[in-house]
């Protein structure tokens, strides 16, 4: 998969888990430019793009993720 | 709404939890409105607002209390003002295995393990109490979950210095508890776990990373289950079964293969699972759920297959049976009429999706599982919830008899040309009386199971029926009736508050099972007598309008004779005086003294 491909399935997650069509992600995107993306609803972004591409984050990326870019870095490194 | 329905897919609802959610409440329902306070022992935020999504989905609008992170006990022992002024209708204590915090250790004498384990459970037991005492209002806790590890591998569980050990004797206890006490409810995550899978369950991942006490995929299985109990509470439980026969009670088609050779009892595999599938059924029957057929066959068929040796389920089991080729959805319609219960409380089984889907059209309030083989039909019924118990009454056992006797009843009826003279035949006999502490339970049950017979709609919790039953400001009433086809148990019940020497009805409900028997107006004359004995002279009745219960609209004028003196939309309000001299309405009904 390119890194294109990928954001389209990211962008798709994105607004399902956000309810809002009008999402587009980019990989200088962070929590701080979504309304609602909190700690707790990353949980759930998270768990959600692991059902999309078939992987699994481990607890030391989710916690160092500083963007979507690094998101996606470590999404095509998986997969 | 399909998607919120076993089998649901969890990531699905996990991700799109906030557009269900936005349909749900557009839907246009009108929603029971409940305030749920959680207590949590550890992060509770997506399991209320996946417990939200289910409720809407059962038409239960929650306000929710979140205690702060892992604060169950505190917010539980110290009043916070925060709880009390939210007032809840309902606690759930969200604990798991990460809260306990003496496991035994290895080195511990059997003392120490033995201590351990009392205190453990006592600070539970005084959170309950505490609770209860403080809020009157039902009570549901999580048991323990098994521990992701044994430490003593197969000696975790008979070691008592084992975890496995701790939380079964844990467990125990608390269930006891459970046994022994009202309005408190046990969620059994211990099942719920070990059928999702432990080690899912207990991804430690979930548990470092977010301080969830189980997998977040879990969590729409946990919320489902948890809504089971809430549902129950809120009288949402369905009522009966609409089954189909051929290929769902036994293998084969009866009118092509003759009752000898159905595939039903021990000589071959799928008769063996036919079997085990019709005690499942049958089971049924002692928690008082109705077991009704809708068949496409010829009567004299579906007789025979019923009287096969090998079946446990025989044509006495069933109330209803519909064996003739018209359209399902009309024998099902009619199933609902002829029993006096709404079609939301059947639950239709029929292995063929045709038909399912003619239902689920046609009568989208009947419940319509997704059965495939006949080797999964259990499970595929099982995991709905439909009938979740929440305490088991004498009348469960006896509803079955009960509903039989009113088809004899009816039966009987086409002999008599005078109506009042085959009342009298029925020779009842009824006991009508305030509130006694063997029957609150099932008046509580009452009150928020009847729809359609039901002037206020008004649902009361256990403790509010006891409470009303000890308030000197109210008058309550129960009406037991049997007669000689069987005894019906209670079947009515009415709240009056006193103001100003008017009788003013709160309550006022009847079982539709007793219909034009005038156990209503052996109701009146009792409110009447006891109005007069406290020197009462005015009863108010108020009719408040809901989706069910149009049918008695005008029961207070029509049926009692009151006069209506105010009206607001479809709402009415009614007023008897009460006459010097008042000779009673019941002329059909013994009543005890």
């Amino acid at each position: 998969m390119t890194r294109e491909e990928v954001y389209v399935k990211l962008n798709e997650v994105f607004r399902d888990v956000f309810d809002d069509e009008d999402i587009t992600v980019s990989d200088t995107t962070t929590a701080n430019d979504i309304d609602d993306w909190d700690s707790l609803e990353h949980i759930n972004l998270i768990v959600a793009i692991e059902d999309c591409f078939g992987m699994k984050f481990n607890m030391g990326e989710v916690t160092t993720m500083k963007n979507v870019g690094a998101m996606v870095d470590i999404i095509m490194s998986r997969i | 709404m399909k998607e919120l329905e076993y089998p649901f897919d969890s990531e699905y609802i996990l991700k799109k939890k906030k557009k269900l959610r936005r349909e749900l409440l557009e839907s246009g329902k009108t929603f029971l409105k409940k305030k749920i306070a959680v207590l949590g022992g550890s992060t509770t935020n997506d399991i209320i607002k996946i417990l939200d999504l289910f409720l809407l989905n059962y038409g239960i609008q929650a306000d929710f209390y979140e205690s702060e992170y892992n604060q169950y006990y505190q917010d539980a022992m110290f009043d916070p003002q925060e709880l009390i002024d939210f007032a809840p209708d309902l606690i759930f204590i969200h604990t798991s295995n990460r809260n306990i915090r003496f496991y035994p250790e290895i080195a511990d004498t059997a003392e120490t393990v033995a201590q351990k384990l009392a205190d453990t459970y006592q600070e539970f037991e005084n959170m309950w109490n505490h609770l209860s005492d403080k809020y009157h209002c039902p009570i549901i806790q999580n048991n323990m979950e098994l521990p992701s590890y044994r430490l003593l591998g197969n000696q975790d569980c008979v070691n008592p210095h084992g975890r496995t050990n701790f939380i079964l004797q844990l467990n125990d206890r608390f269930h006891h508890y459970a046994e022994t006490h009202d309005s408190f409810y046990i969620h059994d995550i211990l099942s719920l776990s070990a059928n999702y899978g432990l080690d899912a369950w207990s991804d430690p991942f979930y548990w470092h990373m977010y301080k969830y006490a189980l997998c977040v995929p879990a969590i729409p299985s946990f919320a489902y289950n948890l809504s089971h109990i809430i549902k129950a509470i809120y009288g949402m439980n369905k009522k009966a079964f609409v089954l189909d026969l051929d290929n769902t009670l036994w293998g084969g088609v009866v009118g092509d293969d003759g009752m000898e050779n159905l595939e039903l009892g021990q000589e071959t595999s799928i008769g063996q699972a036919y079997v085990e599938f019709q005690n499942y059924i049958k089971a049924h029957k002692d928690m008082g759920i109705l077991l009704n057929i809708s068949s496409k066959n010829e009567e004299e068929n579906a007789l025979s297959g019923l009287s096969h040796p090998d079946g446990p389920l025989k044509k006495d089991d069933f109330i209803l049976i519909k064996a003739n080729w018209e359209p399902k959805s009309i024998n099902t319609a009619n199933i609902a009429k002829e029993l006096n219960i709404l079609e939301g409380s059947l639950v239709f089984v029929d292995d063929n999706p045709a038909e399912r889907e003619i239902i689920s059209q046609q009568l989208p309030d009947v419940a319509v599982p997704e059965i495939t083989s006949i080797d999964q039909y259990i499970r595929q019924i099982d995991r709905h919830g439909y009938f979740e118990v929440l305490k088991l009454s004498s009348d469960d056992l006896k509803r079955n008899d009960m509903y039989k006797a009113n088809i004899e009843r009816t039966a009987a009826l086409q002999s008599f040309a005078d109506y009042s003279e085959y009342l009298k035949s029925l020779k009842m006999k009824a006991v009508i009386a305030p509130f006694e502490p063997v029957y609150m339970s099932r008046i509580a049950q009452l009150t928020n199971k009847s729809n359609q017979f039901n002037l206020t709609t008004r649902r009361y919790t256990l403790e509010e029926i006891t409470q009303a039953a000890a308030d000197p400001t109210r008058l309550t009433f129960y009406g037991k009736l049997e007669d000689k086809f069987g005894d019906n148990g209670v079947v009515t019940v009415a709240i009056g508050r006193i103001e100003d020497n008017i009788c003013h009805m709160e309550l006022w409900l009847m079982s539709c099972r007793v219909l034009k028997r005038d156990m209503e107006l052996a109701l009146l004359d009792k409110i009447v007598d006891t109005c007069k004995e406290h020197g009462i002279s005015e009863i108010r009745g108020y009719y408040y309008k809901t989706a069910k219960n149009a049918m008695v609209k005008n029961f207070y004028g029509e049926t009692l004779g009151f006069e209506k003196i105010s009206e607001n939309g479809d709402d009415s309000v009614w007023s008897m005086m009460i006459p010097e001299h008042y000779e009673h309405h019941n002329q059909v009904i013994d009543v005890a003294k």
